[in-house]
C-alpha cells in the first residue's frame, strides 16, 4: 500500500488547469454564470412585465386579440351578443382565462372549461397588457404574495369559511346549478388561485382585497399548497369527495372482497 | 380385593380416561362437573349448519361489530366527550392554534399524537361502514329468499330493530368528532326535528340543550353511543343468534332438503373451525382497508363552526337515504297557519321515510296474511317460485337505490358532467315511477324463468344432436335433467288465491273482501310445480330413452 502511494506524493505539485480545486473553481464559476443569466434572464421577463405599458407590447396584444379574441368580445374589447366587455377586467382576469387554457373558449357552455393553453407566455403578457391598456382592473399579483409561505392554519379557516361551500373543504370542486361547476384546486398554479379571487372568473364571486386582505390571500394559497404536497396521513383519499366515495368503497371492494371470501370458504373442494 | 373387581368396570373407564388424556380431559371434568356444561356442547356441537357463501353474511356483520367493539375500546381511552374550548396544539400544521372543542382536539391528536390511533380510527369507521352493508346485504337474502317466514317473523323484526339501531350507532359516532362535517349532519338533524309541527322546537331546544349546537349534544351522543345502543345491540345479537339455534337454519332446495332436515355440517369442528377462521379473514379485510384508505379526514373538515358548509358534504352511506329523499323534495312546499310555519318538505320525508321503514319491518306478517299461510318453513323459495314477492323487493330496492343516489346529485353532477337539476328530476322520476317499472320486470322475468324450469323438467336440456329415426322422421335429443336438479326444478308449493269464505256469522267482511283482493293479486299470475303425472306423459310421448343408448 505505501509503496503505491509514495510515488504519488512524489510528483510536483499540480497548478494551473490541473489543480485540485480546478473543478471547484470552475463549478463556481459555472454556478455564477447561470445564476447571473438567470438574474438577468427575470429581471428581463420582469421588464416585459413591466413594460407592458410599452407601446410595443400593446401593439402585439392588439394584434392577437383581433386575430383570437375580438369575434366575441368586439374588434375593441368592447363586448358583443357572444361575449362580455373586457374593459377594467384588468390583466390578472386575461392572465387567468388565457393562462388556464379557458379563453379562447372551446365552446358556448354552462361555463369555461380548462383546457391545453394555447397561447406561450409572452403572447398571454402581451394580451393581458392591451387590455390592461384599456381601463384600470386588477394586475397580475406580485411573487411576494404567491410564495405559498405563510400561515397554513389561517388559510385553511378563510378557506372553509369562503370557498368550501363551492370548491370542498380539500379543494377537490363541487356542483353549481344549470351544470356549473366549482373546479377542482389541486394543481393550480398560485398565480392562478390568487388572479381567481380577485378577478372572480365564471360563477366565481371577487375577493376583493377590503374582503380578504392580500396576507390573508397569501395564507389561502399556503393552506391549498399543503394539501397539495402533503399525502393524506390516513393512505389514500378516494379523491377527498368524503363519505359517498367512501360508501361506494365499501358496497363495491370492501363487501365485494368479503362475498369472493365467503364463496370461496363455502366452495366444496373439487 | 374384592371390594375392588366389584367396581372394576367404573374404575377401568377412570383410569382409561386419564390415561388417554391428562390435563385436558381432567381440566374438562372439572368445568363440567361445576357447570353441566356437557350438555349443551353435545347439544350446540352437533348443531348443523348447511353450507352456503349468502349463509355467511350475517356472520360478517356480525364480526364487523366485534371489530367496532375492540377499536372502539381503544378509542374511548383517548377521546374526551366534550365541547369545551380548547385551542389545538398538536402536530397537524394547518390547524395549529385553532380553537376548537376537546372532543376534536382529542379525535385529532388520536389522529396524529397517538401510536395506532389513525389506524385504530380508521379500523372503526370502515368497519362500521361494512357493518351496516353487510346487514344490507344479509336482509336482502332473507327476504329474497323468504327466510323471514313462520317461524322467523319476530327474528326478522330482531333483526330489521338491528339495523336501524346500527344506523343510529353509526349516526352518533359520525358527530362525536365535532368537526365540520359531522356538525352539518347535526344541523340538518336539528333542522328535520324543528321541521315537526307544534312540538318541532321544543325537542330540538330538549335534545341540544338549548339553541343549536349548545355545549351539550357531544357528551350526550357519547353516552348513547357507547353506553345504551351498544348494550340494546349486543341484547338483540343474542337473542337473534338464539332464534337461529332454536328454529334451526334454513336451507336451500335441494335434492334430500326437507322442512324436517337440515343438511350440513355440525358446527363442531367442521363450522366452527371455518367460522373462526373467517372471523379473522374479515378482521384482516378491514385491516387492510383501513391501513391503505382513508375515511373521514377530519383533519380536512376541521372544527364545527355554523357557518360554513363544504360542498359534498353527506352522511355516511346508511344515512343516505334519508338526506336523498330530502334533496327530492320540490321547493315551496312550506306554508303557514294560524301563525305556524308548516314544514311540508320535511314532514312529508319523515313520514315517507318512517312508512317504508315500517313497511319493511312488519312485511312478515303482511305477506303471512295474505297469503294465509301458516305452515312452517324451513326450505328457501328460490326467488323466481315467489314472484310477487320478488317483484315487491325489486320495486323497494329500486325505491330505496334511487333515495340513496340521490344524496350523491351533486358529486354525480360533476363527475358525470350532468346538471343537479337534471340530475334531481331524473332521481325524482326514478322514485315515483321505477318501483313499479322494477315490479313489472321482476315479476315477469321469475314467470319467465319459471316457464323455462318447467320447460326444462318436462324436456330437457337441447343437446344439439339431431337423430334420424329408422322411419326417417328426425327428432332432436334432449338430455334429461338428472334426478338431483330436478328435485331443485319441481319442489315448491304452489300458492292459489285466497277463496272468499263467509265467516261464522254468514257474513263476509271489508276486511276479508281485501284481504282476498290482495291474495289474487299475489298469486293470479302463477306457474305450477311440474307434477309427476306431467313429467310421465311428457316422458312417455318422447323419445328421452334414446340418449341412452
Amino acid at each position: 500500500m505505501t509503496t503505491i502511494k509514495t510515488p504519488r506524493a512524489r510528483r510536483p505539485r499540480k497548478t494551473g488547469r490541473r489543480h485540485p480545486l480546478a473543478s471547484v473553481a470552475l463549478i463556481a464559476v459555472g454556478l455564477l454564470f447561470t445564476g447571473g443569466a438567470y438574474v438577468a434572464f427575470s429581471s428581463s421577463t420582469a421588464v416585459a412585465t413591466t413594460d407592458a405599458s410599452s407601446q410595443q407590447t400593446i401593439a402585439q396584444g392588439e394584434k392577437l386579440f383581433a386575430a383570437n379574441c375580438a369575434t366575441c368580445h368586439g374588434l375593441s374589447a368592447q363586448g358583443s351578443s357572444e361575449g362580455p366587455s373586457l374593459i377594467g377586467v384588468g390583466a390578472a382576469s386575461v392572465d387567468f382565462q388565457v393562462g388556464t387554457g379557458r379563453m379562447p373558449m372551446q365552446m358556448q357552455g354552462p361555463q369555461a372549461q380548462k383546457k391545453p393553453v394555447q397561447f406561450t407566455a409572452e403572447q398571454t403578457a402581451a394580451l393581458a397588457a392591451y387590455v390592461a391598456s384599456l381601463a384600470p382592473g386588477p394586475a397580475i399579483p406580485a411573487a411576494e404574495l404567491l410564495d405559498a409561505a405563510g400561515d397554513a392554519a389561517n388559510g385553511a379557516e378563510l378557506f372553509r369559511i369562503n370557498c368550501a361551500m363551492c370548491h370542498n373543504v380539500a379543494g377537490a370542486g363541487g356542483a353549481l346549478t344549470e351544470g356549473k361547476f366549482a373546479p377542482a384546486i389541486e394543481n393550480v398554479s398560485a398565480q392562478h388561485i390568487y388572479e381567481a379571487m380577485i378577478t372572480g372568473p365564471q360563477n366565481m364571486p371577487v375577493f376583493n382585497d377590503m374582503n380578504i386582505s392580500p396576507e390573508d390571500k397569501r395564507d389561502i394559497i399556503t393552506y391549498l399548497k399543503y394539501v397539495e404536497d402533503n399525502p393524506s396521513p390516513g393512505g389514500l383519499a378516494l379523491g377527498s369527495l368524503g363519505p359517498v366515495a367512501e360508501g361506494l368503497f365499501i358496497w363495491i371492494f370492501g363487501l365485494g372482497a368479503i362475498v369472493a371470501l365467503t364463496v370461496w370458504i363455502t366452495a366444496k373442494s373439487n | 380385593m374384592t371390594t375392588i373387581t366389584t367396581r372394576e368396570p367404573v374404575e377401568g373407564q377412570t383410569v382409561g380416561a386419564k390415561k388417554a388424556s391428562g390435563f385436558t380431559a381432567s381440566a374438562a371434568n372439572y368445568i363440567d362437573e361445576r357447570t353441566s356444561i356437557s350438555g349443551a356442547v353435545k347439544e350446540l356441537g352437533r348443531k348443523i349448519f348447511p353450507d352456503h357463501w349468502s349463509f355467511l353474511l350475517g356472520e360478517v356483520a356480525l364480526y364487523s361489530f366485534v371489530i367496532i367493539l375492540l377499536s372502539g375500546s381503544f378509542l374511548t381511552f383517548f377521546f374526551q366527550a366534550s365541547m369545551a374550548e380548547v385551542v389545538y396544539d398538536g402536530s397537524f400544521a394547518p390547524l395549529k392554534g385553532i380553537p376548537m372543542s376537546a372532543a376534536m382536539s382529542s379525535t385529532m391528536d388520536i389522529s396524529f399524537d397517538i401510536r395506532g390511533g389513525l389506524l385504530m380510527r380508521q379500523v372503526h369507521h370502515w368497519a362500521a361502514l361494512l357493518f351496516v352493508a353487510a346487514i344490507g346485504l344479509h336482509m336482502l337474502r332473507i327476504y329474497f329468499t323468504g327466510a323471514f317466514r313462520k317461524p322467523r317473523e319476530l327474528n326478522w323484526v330482531i333483526g330489521f330493530v338491528l339495523f336501524i339501531l346500527a344506523m343510529a350507532e353509526g349516526f352518533t359516532g359520525y358527530s362525536l368528532p365535532d368537526d365540520l362535517l359531522s356538525g352539518n349532519g347535526l344541523r340538518i338533524i336539528d333542522g328535520l326535528v324543528k321541521g315537526i309541527p307544534v312540538v318541532g322546537t321544543w325537542t330540538s331546544f330538549l335534545i341540544f340543550g338549548g339553541e343549536f349546537p349548545g355545549t351539550d349534544i357531544v357528551g350526550r351522543l357519547y353516552s348513547l353511543h357507547i353506553l345504551l345502543l351498544p348494550a340494546i345491540i349486543v341484547a338483540l345479537i343474542a337473542m337473534h343468534l338464539l332464534f337461529v339455534v332454536v328454529h334451526k337454519h334454513t336451507q336451500y332446495p335441494a335434492a334430500g332438503h326437507t322442512n324436517q332436515n337440515v343438511v350440513g355440517y355440525p358446527v363442531l369442528p367442521v363450522y366452527a373451525a371455518k367460522a373462526g377462521g373467517f372471523f379473522f379473514i374479515v378482521f384482516g379485510v378491514v385491516m387492510l382497508i383501513a391501513s391503505l384508505f382513508t375515511i373521514n379526514p377530519i383533519w380536512n373538515y376541521g372544527p364545527y363552526d355554523p357557518s360554513p358548509v363544504s360542498a359534498g358534504t353527506q352522511p355516511d352511506w346508511y344515512i343516505g337515504f334519508a338526506d336523498g329523499a330530502m334533496r327530492l323534495i320540490p321547493p315551496g312546499w312550506e306554508f303557514v297557519w294560524l301563525n305556524h310555519t308548516y314544514s311540508m318538505n320535511i314532514v312529508v320525508v319523515l313520514a315517507v321515510v318512517g312508512l317504508f321503514i315500517v313497511t319493511v319491518m312488519i312485511y312478515p306478517f303482511i305477506e303471512a296474511w295474505i297469503t294465509g299461510d301458516n305452515r312452517e318453513h324451513h326450505v328457501l323459495d328460490r326467488p323466481r317460485n315467489a314472484p310477487t314477492r320478488t317483484a315487491i323487493g325489486a320495486a323497494g330496492v329500486t325505491f330505496y337505490a334511487s333515495l340513496w343516489a340521490a344524496a350523491s346529485s351533486d358529486i354525480m353532477a360533476t363527475h358525470f358532467h350532468l346538471t343537479m337539476e337534471g340530475v334531481i328530476h331524473t332521481l325524482q322520476a326514478t322514485t315515483l315511477l321505477g318501483p313499479f317499472l322494477a315490479f313489472f320486470i321482476a315479476k315477469r322475468v321469475c314467470l319467465a324463468l319459471q316457464k323455462k324450469d318447467r320447460e326444462i323438467v318436462l324436456h330437457g336440456y337441447e343437446s344439439g344432436r339431431i337423430v334420424r329415426l329408422p322411419g326417417g322422421e328426425f327428432v332432436e335429443v334432449h338430455q334429461p335433467v338428472d334426478e338431483y336438479e330436478r328435485w331443485k326444478l319441481v319442489s315448491y308449493s304452489d300458492f292459489k288465491p285466497l277463496m272468499l269464505r263467509p265467516n261464522a256469522q254468514g257474513k263476509i267482511g271489508p276486511a276479508e273482501k281485501v284481504r282476498a283482493g290482495l291474495s289474487r293479486w299475489f298469486f293470479e299470475d302463477r306457474i305450477t310445480p311440474v307434477t309427476q303425472t306431467e313429467l310421465n306423459q311428457a316422458h312417455g310421448d318422447h323419445p328421452a330413452e334414446i340418449t341412452d343408448k
